[in-house]
């Protein structure tokens, strides 16, 4: 595949191997984060870690749109989907996060018309063809997909499609990246940064995390050649004691963004004054919501949405292992009450949800104790 | 006094889809209450095939039920899977299918044209895999009690001289052989499925193994520890069986699965992967490495078997496990699903 | 997020313009390049496909660059730590030692 196997080159990927330890310094104990749930499934399907030295630690960050959201707004989808006429859409990452009454394909499998689809535009045909029925599309992701939802409600409003709606529950990356910063428990030296997400919003918005925070940020792409170029750029300027934003993906993100994607946005969305992270809380100014204009596609205008907050038991520990105070390891739910077949948090209810992919791909390659000695003794 | 009687271990209160989807859930359900419950104590782990001693001679008997949206799909049918999946069945479980009966469970309203169809196919596919339909029984259900047809076959057949299949035989050492190119036939019915919108020439894998099986018997039976058929759930749900049966670690090079270039394509597009996807004519074996080179020419002198290679070994740690080794130093656990793989955004 | 990846666009179809065919190894599907409008992409060019939709094209001239680069690692890091060390020694004396300029670029 091109595009794709040229950054999958096995002996390449050794060179940066080689690389980054040679450039590690050894006195030193690196702590970077990845943002993007799509980098923490990329590092943990390659093997990455493997190739890093010890004294290189990732942590998992916040940006799993499935796993940020909380269990209330799930169970507020599935509600509109009661109506034998709703047909219930989804992208397949949100089919098994459990509601409080089961997941949409548990719904699915009791007689709801749920159904996957690949792109809201897919919904928004689904709709044209079955002008009897309401179409419902259960938007979820970060900037990098939330464009594609603005212009598919243009599309609906040009078609003055009737039957169709939207459930926004867009989020915003730089909050969740502030709020990572602002807590006093959080020590990473340097960030990962979402690559695709920059291909909406460019470079130009993780500027103040080099200039006021002083911390590298290199926005990486998602192969494996591009994870290491960036952990190499990142160890580059803390060697060099610089702090910048390095554009790693330059194939594909352009400094300034899409501009194009940024009108859809703002003519579609408005930012809530605050929306409830899974595990982080209330954020402000962290989630989009559809402008009034658009009122006729809001699924929240259009259904009588309960509005349920449902809280996660206190004993786990979503919250210090997104900002990367602990290992899931270290919950002490990890394996036991909480697993990727029966979820209590967020981090285990997707498949790249920090805690899942390390239950999927890693904590079976050593036994337990020795993995906690490696990481050292939590913050 | 108590109550004696076998320990159910399965406690979720109803059963849902990922119950039969062959992963986690599907050995919960299995291993939890149909196990105790009908074969009391297991010493042995769960195989795809019973044998059994009638009148002296070894028999081997299993069944089977085929339930597909949609009927038709490139290179096949409910019918063809429904007669290579139970041949398929008997042979990696070392037997050689002889006679098979079907029972159908037809929807009211389903159309006769398409019964004649897949009967027809199955005919057909009998005869390319040397079998006979002996017996069958037929039963209607009002319309929406069933997804247009469901077909369940039962075949029996004799043991193949010389394959002695367990999974405790499997040693550190041993290698393990895949039978060609995987993914094709799920990806294949996802797309069929039409809801994608996605274009690609794959077909369906469908056919019957048994060629290769006594292929591999004439020349290396000996050697041969384990076979499976990796169907729902993929070539990860069934090294993890193996590597649970035997408690061993199985590793897997990954830059040497095969996959053809579309089924490829189609899992990069969707975020599956392919080695959770079911396959309808493939097996994997698990060969002690004196006889693997044997094991591998036998395969290769076959029309259809001449993509076979060895993928993986078997190792002792991290035993249970099923680990993918990259080219370059980097290594995975390759998991069993829960359920059915969906396609992700993320 | 995040998953999107490079498809080849191979046709355009007339009747609508925010619509493209694309290709990767043999899978087809039609996009909308509705994000790409005030850069349509042309049948040959590479974009980056996430949820149907085309985010972005796909500079081959950056990945052959970036692919170069990281193909140098580890040849070019010695004579670069030589290079570096030049640069301190001078700051060091008083007297500036003229770096060796070979026209050398740091790989990354």
């Amino acid at each position: 595949m091109k595009f794709v196997d040229e950054f999958r080159d096995a002996a390449v990927i050794k060179k940066a191997a080689e690389e980054i330890r040679r450039l590690a310094d050894p006195q030193r104990h690196y702590r970077f984060m990845e943002v993007c749930g799509g980098h923490t499934h990329a590092i943990y399907r390659f093997g990455l870690k493997d190739l890093l030295p010890p004294n290189i630690e990732l942590i998992h960050g916040p940006g799993c749109p499935v796993c940020v959201l909380p269990m209330g707004r799930i169970d507020d989808g599935l509600s509109m989907a009661t109506d034998p006429n709703v047909i219930f859409t989804a992208f397949g990452d949100m089919m098994r996060v459990p509601g409080r009454e089961g997941s949409p394909l548990e719904h699915r499998a009791r007689g709801k018309d749920v159904r996957i689809v690949y792109s809201p535009s897919d919904a928004l045909k689904l709709a044209q063809r079955n002008p009897d029925k309401h179409v419902m599309f259960f938007a979820i992701g970060f900037e990098t997909t939330a464009p594609s939802t603005a212009l598919t409600l243009l599309r609906a409003r040009r078609l003055g499609l009737a039957n169709f709606s939207v459930f926004c529950n867009h989020v915003t990356i730089i909050p969740a990246i502030r709020a990572i910063l602002d807590s006093p428990d959080m020590r990473i030296d340097a960030f990962i940064g979402p690559g695709h997400v920059s291909t909406v919003i460019g470079c130009r918005p993780y500027e103040w995390i080099a200039r006021n925070e002083h911390k590298p940020i290199a926005i990486s792409g998602f192969e494996p050649l591009d994870i290491l170029q960036s952990i190499l750029m990142l160890l580059r300027q803390l060697r060099a004691g610089e702090s910048k934003v390095e554009n790693q993906y330059k194939r594909v993100v352009p400094w300034d963004g899409n501009l194009a994607a940024l009108k859809a946005l703002a003519e579609v969305f408005e930012l809530r004054p605050y929306f409830e992270w899974r595990g982080m809380g209330f954020i402000s100014q962290s989630a989009l919501r559809i402008k009034p204009a658009y009122a006729a596609w809001d699924a929240e205008q259009r259904f009588r949405v309960p509005g349920i907050r449902v809280t996660d038991p206190k004993a786990a520990q979503c919250g210090e292992v997104l900002k990367g105070a602990l290992k899931p390891v270290q919950c002490k739910l990890f394996g036991k009450e909480c697993t990727p077949e029966h979820p209590i948090g967020a981090l285990m209810v997707s498949s790249e949800g920090s805690c899942a992919a390390y239950y999927n791909y890693e904590h079976r390659k050593a036994p337990l104790a020795s993995i906690e000695n490696a990481v050292g003794v939590p913050a | 006094m108590t109550a004696a009687g076998p320990k159910i271990r399965f406690r979720d209160p109803q059963i849902e889809m990922a119950h039969g989807a062959g992963g986690k859930a599907s050995r919960r359900l299995v291993e939890g209450l149909f196990a105790p419950l009908l074969f009391g104590s297991l010493s042995e782990p769960l195989v795809d095939a019973a044998l059994v001693s009638i009148n002296g001679s070894q028999v081997a008997i299993t069944t089977d039920s085929f339930v597909v949206t949609p009927l038709r799909f490139p290179g096949g049918s409910i019918g063809e899977l429904a007669v290579n999946g139970t041949v398929n069945d008997l042979a990696v479980s070392g037997a050689q299918a002889e006679k098979l009966v079907a029972t159908y469970v037809l929807e009211a309203g389903l159309p006769t044209e398409i019964l004649e169809s897949e009967v027809r196919a199955m005919a057909q596919a009998a005869q390319n895999a040397g079998v006979s339909i002996v017996g069958g029984d037929t039963k209607v259900v009002e319309h929406g009690k069933a997804d247009r047809m469901y077909i369940t076959t039962t075949g029996i057949g004799r043991p193949i001289p010389g394959l002695n299949i367990r999974a405790r035989n499997v040693c550190a050492g041993d290698k393990v052989l895949l039978s060609g190119p995987i993914g094709d036939h799920g990806i294949t019915i996802l797309l069929a499925r039409g809801e994608l919108d996605i274009e690609a020439k794959i077909c369906s894998d469908t056919r019957s193994v048994l060629p290769f099986v006594q292929a591999i018997a004439a020349k290396a039976a000996g050697g041969v520890r384990w076979m499976r058929d990796p169907t729902r759930g993929g070539v990860a749900t069934c090294l993890n069986e193996l590597a649970r049966d035997c408690d061993l670690c199985v590793t897997v090079f990954e830059e040497r699965v095969p996959v053809h270039d579309a089924v490829r394509g189609a899992c990069e597009l969707l975020g599956l992967d392919p080695l959770h996807i079911a396959n309808e004519g493939q097996f994997v074996a698990v060969i002690a490495p004196e006889y693997a080179h044997d094991a591998l020419q036998a395969m290769h002198e076959i029309p259809g078997g001449d993509q076979s290679l060895i993928i993986g070994e078997i190792r002792e740690k991290p035993a249970g496990t099923v680990l993918g080794s990259t080219g370059y130093g980097g290594t995975r656990v390759i998991d069993m699903l829960v359920g059915d793989p969906l396609p992700r955004i993320c | 997020m995040c998953l999107a990846i490079p498809a080849k666009v191979i046709e355009l179809p007339k009747d609508n313009p925010s619509c493209a065919l694309v290709e990767v190894v043999g899978v087809r599907r039609q996009i909308d390049t509705g994000l790409l409008q005030d850069s349509p992409p042309v049948v040959g060019d590479w974009v980056l496909v996430h949820v149907g939709f085309a985010m972005s094209k796909v500079s081959e001239e950056q990945a052959l660059d970036q692919l170069r680069m990281l193909s140098m690692l580890g040849e070019e890091a010695a004579v670069f730590e030589e290079v570096q060390g030049y640069d301190s020694v001078a700051s060091d004396t008083a007297q500036a030692l003229p770096p060796r300029d070979n026209g050398f670029k740091a790989p990354i």
